[in-house]
């Protein structure tokens, strides 16, 4: 069985034309979001936990910069500590999905024995929608932090093992591959010192995507009510609380919406400059 | 709000004798927004409030329930022997079920035995049940071993699971079964083809009912339909809800979150107010089988931490429409008993300084609480974690485990170690009309019967008094039998009563006569054009 | 060309399979108890065991597995555990409304994505080209319940131009339905118009720079005519590839538009029966959508060699 025979989509230069300082505005403002992240109890005004009954609702003020939420609890304290988790859920999805990825991927364009079993999977996998799997995952388990990424790293899996299936294949037809191959050069040593090169910079960019995608697909869990809990303060479950008192007090859904927009944003934009930089003839996100 | 008074009685009377024909005008239909999806249509399988409610739209009751909570004759007449054992209900005339048979005594004997095997206090009754019989077409004999003194009580009931007669080839389904075809003999008949479950569920007038002739009033009294076809919608989003009523796509949402209502009352094209005067109480739940909550002292802390100021405030907001009081039963009803309220009175700040000292005393190891809470149950989030928070104060070691809310009821029946999938500590909420007395209130069981409601609490005392309210008939000594059972619970931390909240309701001007009732009805609706 | 589409067809078959099993395993070996969902939560442990019983899902798991996949290879999809349908009827009673929700999308996208694509790619590194890159960033940055909320608080609320929420099936008139669905469409189809501008832009160039469009030129054609009719046409493959890959997205994207826009199809049926734990129904539904993807992307596959005769099937 061959494979697919999708046809060669002409390279694009997605954000080619991008300004400079659009990508040093998006380093900024990941930098800002990681010192959230990683400042949360210095810069917090409160335990993102801590309720206050009487103070339900309130709008910005001194005490509550952003207001307070409808178990009175501080809006910005909660948006800060929720970085963490937001940011959490990301890596802990693109570091998951390429782990398992990877080698699959590798396993697949080297080892032609392997390579119908994989990609029949993987078909498989790809053709369930996302968002129902992790539904089903997320409300039949236990609504956790690890069960969230789990479910959200399950449908990135597919995506990752085509890109590094179709990378090794279109290096096993290089020439120094080829000639290596003549040489006797063993699989593994093969694998691991001429095609992984060739993974890196397109895992280093579809990385970019999946954790931004991560992102948002916990936001969605958490607003159809099947995310985090809301002792652990995610950007998704505060807006997911907050939208019910969306027409009163819509900045407990905008606040956290923008920054969450603004982080992924940064990090799409970052992802599109990482393409041309590292991987001019990379395919695209979209295949 | 407005009360029937003797326009139903009208209404009632032309309905009943002389205007067969049906409108002249339009059809009027009423568009409403549930509070919860209809999923399942068997009254008798479901203790969902929402099912019970459809129950009320399609089937009919032998007796009803009025405001006064006395029981009255609906579809049948009866008669009680002098020595009180023999209950002889004769079904009155005109009754038919929808595919147009009539109404027999046989009918409603498979019912009864259908709806006993389903209740918990039916269950219980008959055990003192020596028989139920049909004596003619018309006639039923029910009669006791011995002496019991809630029958009418019980077959009146509104909840949770009432008493709805249905043909008795419908009444014969397998136990455990769902019964799917909707034949009942009740005001509204049920459009089964337009029917999507979970989203839709639509209705029109009964033509054929015969309605009572006394007012309305609860489920008693007679049930006049005056709007042609009721839609049921459900909208997960409760946004939405209030969008679609402003604009007028539906008439009337069932239950508003509190916190919005400052969004209706600025406009003055709907109303709103409150259908059911009776509310729900939101129940604390211990585990008594596993640590640390098998130690009475150790709930008896936890009760004196929580505060139910704090966790009505922080669920329902607007202290306009909750309650805060001790009594188990509701705080507006005829048992209420202010017995334990020891446990609840003086400051919060009082009270865990209390909490903090009977943990000490009670040798509490730092055994981690494992407390529920539902993610998609808005009405029932807030509680754990605000309980949580102060149970960490007052000492206790919790962890909080976030689910939807069909996994916490399926988790809630098992009793294994918390590791092994068990719990501590769960909330859940009770119609006032389902908990109003000790017989039919399942926290109240002292059994700690494997088949009692999650919990499990174990008091011989209890279960006494229990058996003697059974067969007690003088309010008084209910009274009496009840506020010592409360009192009791609360000594021994039965579970923790979080305050009595209100479902608030919203309708436009066009809709009046809405009927207060201890669910919401729709005969007497008015809609004008 | 048919032996490929034979080819393909059965290559289908043991994905489907493999979904069938992954989707049944994972609803399985989880708690969870549809019993529970119908008799409500005030309900005794021996009526939800009884409820259970009724229900057969006692049997062992092998035999509970190959008894739904024989029914449903006799056409026999069963019927909801929790509402006693038939699930194709259940189904069937919402998935109109999905399927027009995702085909208004589809034509909003195509409608705008495709000339702010071209236009972008014509006017290559100007400010134009800039603002249609920045915005279709931003439409994959914003998650689509607050585009939702946006577009309702603005155009429903404010503005009052459309209703605030629900659906009107076609058959109640043109005006009614496209009234109703274009906000919902609208919201969805963002992070489309997003992605497909992106690609046609990029496409577009790729082709601008090709002889034949040169050719074109100096024959003097106008310029419309060059992008739309000649560089578009070329550029056709990779939208399409988008399309087809977008359509997992698209479900992620139609359960949380019916949420918010109260539409009764078939994304919140699905969610409702993950959490009432309606065995049948959700995997029903979940085989319909992936099998639905693997044709789609078929029929993709198919429809280059329609677009771009230098593609030939083995």
């Amino acid at each position: 069985m061959t494979a697919p025979v999708t046809p060669e989509i002409p390279h694009r230069r997605l954000a080619g034309n991008l300004p400079h300082w659009t990508i040093v505005l998006s380093l900024l403002v990941l930098a800002a979001i990681v010192a959230m992240a990683v400042a949360a109890p210095q810069l917090a005004n409160f335990e993102p936990t801590e309720l206050n009954a009487v103070m339900r609702l309130q709008a910005g003020s001194e005490t509550y910069w952003l207001g307070t939420d409808s178990f009175g609890r501080d809006l910005y304290s909660r948006i800060v500590y929720g970085a963490r988790v937001s940011l959490l859920v990301g890596a802990g999805v693109a570091a998951g999905a390429i782990v398992i990825g990877l080698p699959l991927g590798l396993l697949a364009g080297w080892f032609r024995g392997f390579d119908a079993v994989i990609m029949r999977v993987m078909d498989g996998m790809m053709a369930i929608p996302g968002i129902l799997l992790a539904i089903a995952i997320v409300a039949l388990t236990k609504a956790g932090l690890v069960t969230v990424i789990i479910a959200i790293m399950l449908p990135e899996i597919p995506q990752v093992v085509r890109l590094v299936r179709s990378r090794v294949l279109a290096a096993r037809a290089e020439s120094y591959v080829e000639a290596a191959q003549l040489l006797g050069t063993p699989a593994p040593r093969l694998i691991t010192r001429h095609l992984l090169p060739a993974t890196v910079a397109p895992l280093i960019v579809q990385a970019t995507y999946i954790y931004a995608s991560a992102i948002l697909t916990e936001a969605a869990l958490s607003f159809l009510g099947v995310g985090i809990g809301t002792e652990i303060p995610t950007w998704g479950n505060i807006m997911a609380e907050g939208r019910l008192y969306f027409a009163m007090r819509p900045w407990l859904v905008f606040w956290p919406a923008i920054v969450l927009s603004l982080c992924i944003l940064s990090i799409n934009l970052l992802g599109d400059a990482l393409r041309d930089r590292l991987d001019p003839k990379m395919k695209g996100r979209d295949e | 709000m407005t009360i029937p008074g003797l326009r139903a009685l009208g209404w009632a009377a032309i309905a009943a004798g002389l205007f067969q024909a049906g409108p002249a005008s339009a059809e009027t239909e009423l568009n409403v927004v549930m509070q919860a999806p209809l999923r399942t249509l068997d009254p008798h399988l479901s203790t969902a409030q929402i099912v019970r409610t459809h129950g009320f739209m399609v089937f009919d009751t032998l007796l009803g329930m009025d405001a006064e909570y006395k029981p009255q004759p609906q579809m049948a007449d009866y008669e009680i022997s002098d020595d009180g054992l023999t209950y002889t209900f004769t079904l009155r005339d005109g009754l038919t079920w929808h595919d147009g048979s009539p109404v027999t005594a046989e009918d409603c004997v498979a019912s009864l035995k259908r709806w006993a095997d389903n209740d918990a206090a039916g269950r219980k009754m008959m055990e003192y049940v020596a028989s139920i019989e049909p004596s003619s077409d018309k006639v039923l004999v029910l009669t006791l071993a011995k002496p019991f003194g809630h029958v009418l009580e019980l077959l009146a009931k509104p909840s949770p699971v009432p008493p709805f007669m249905m043909p008795k080839r419908l009444a014969e389904t397998p136990p455990g079964e769902q019964v799917e075809e909707m034949t009942g003999s009740g005001p509204f008949r049920f459009v089964a083809e337009e029917y999507r479950p979970g989203d839709r569920a639509v209705y029109v007038r009964n033509e054929d009912y015969q309605p009572r002739s006394e007012p309305a009033s609860w489920t008693a009294g007679g049930k006049v339909v005056n709007v042609d076809k009721v839609v049921w919608q459900a909208m997960p989003d409760m946004q939405t809800s209030i969008n679609a009523l402003q604009s007028g796509d539906v008439d009337l949402i069932e239950q508003v979150a509190i916190d919005l209502l400052p969004l209706l009352q600025m406009n003055d094209e709907v109303q709103i107010g409150t259908i059911n005067p009776l509310g729900s109480q939101v129940t604390g739940r211990f585990n008594h089988r596993l640590p640390p909550f098998d130690n009475a002292d150790i709930r008896r802390a936890a009760m004196y931490a929580l505060d139910q100021e704090q966790l009505m405030q922080t669920a329902v907001g607007d202290p306009e429409y909750y309650t805060l009081c001790a009594s188990d039963y509701g705080c507006e009803v005829p048992l209420a008993s202010d017995a334990g309220s020891e446990y609840l009175a003086g400051s919060a700040d009082e009270r865990m300084a209390k909490a903090q000292e009977l943990l000490q005393s009670a040798g509490y190891d730092g055994t981690p609480v494992l407390m529920m809470q539902p993610t998609d149950l808005t009405i029932l989030s807030t509680q754990p974690i605000v309980a949580a928070e102060r149970l960490r104060e007052a000492g206790f070691t919790v962890d909080v485990a976030s689910m939807d809310w069909a996994t916490l009821q399926s988790r809630k029946n098992g009793w294994q170690p918390v590791a092994e999938g068990g719990w501590n500590m769960l909330f859940t909420y009770w119609g006032v009309t389902g908990i109003w007395d000790p017989l039919v209130h399942a926290l109240l069981d002292g059994s700690g019967d494997d088949n009692a409601w999650s919990g499990w609490p174990v008091s011989p005392e209890i279960e006494a008094l229990r058996a003697d309210y059974l067969v007690a008939t003088d309010l008084d000594e209910q009274k009496r039998l009840a506020a010592e059972i409360q009192q009791i619970a609360y000594d021994q931390g039965f579970y923790y009563n979080a305050g009595e909240f209100q479902s608030v309701a919203a309708w436009r001007n066009e809709i009046s006569e809405i009927q207060p009732g201890p669910i919401t009805l729709f005969w007497g609706v008015q809609k004008s054009e | 060309m048919l032996y490929y589409l034979l080819r393909r067809l059965l290559m289908a078959v043991p994905v489907m399979f493999l979904i069938a099993l992954i989707v049944f395993l994972i609803l399985r070996l989880t708690p969870g108890d549809p019993a529970q969902a119908i008799a409500g939560d005030q309900a005794g442990p021996e009526q939800i065991a009884a409820i259970r019983d009724s229900l057969g899902l006692d049997a062992p798991l092998t035999v509970q597995f190959f008894t739904w996949i024989g029914n449903m290879l006799q056409g026999d999809f069963g019927y909801s555990l929790i509402s006693r349908r038939p699930v194709l009827e259940m189904i069937g009673q919402r998935i109109g409304p999905t399927l027009a929700l995702a085909t208004v999308a589809m034509i909003l996208t195509v409608v705008i994505s495709l000339p702010l694509g071209v236009v972008a790619a014509r006017r290559h590194g100007q400010f134009v080209d800039r603002l249609v890159m920045s915005l279709s960033v931003l439409g994959f940055s914003v998650p689509i319940f607050v585009i939702g909320y946006v577009l309702i608080g603005i155009f429903a609320v404010h503005l009052e131009w459309f209703p605030v929420q629900g659906y009107k099936p076609l058959s109640e008139g043109l005006w009614p339905f496209l009234h109703r669905i274009f906000l919902p469409g609208l919201a969805l189809s963002s992070i489309y118009i997003a992605l497909v501008s992106r690609m046609t832009r990029a496409a577009m160039l790729e082709v601008l720079g090709e002889d034949y469009i040169r050719t074109a030129r100096a024959k003097g054609l106008s310029e419309w005519v060059i992008l739309f009719r000649h560089a578009l046409r070329n550029a056709a493959i990779p939208i399409l590839t988008v399309v087809g890959t977008g359509f997992a997205m698209m479900i992620s994207g139609v359960v949380v538009t019916e949420t918010v826009f109260n539409i009764p199809g078939l994304g919140r049926l699905v969610v409702d029966a993950v959490l009432a734990r309606d065995y049948p129904l959700i995997q029903t539904i979940i085989l319909l959508t992936a099998g639905t993807y693997v044709v789609i992307n078929l029929l993709i596959d198919l429809s280059y060699a329609l677009t771009d005769p230098r593609i030939r099937y083995q």
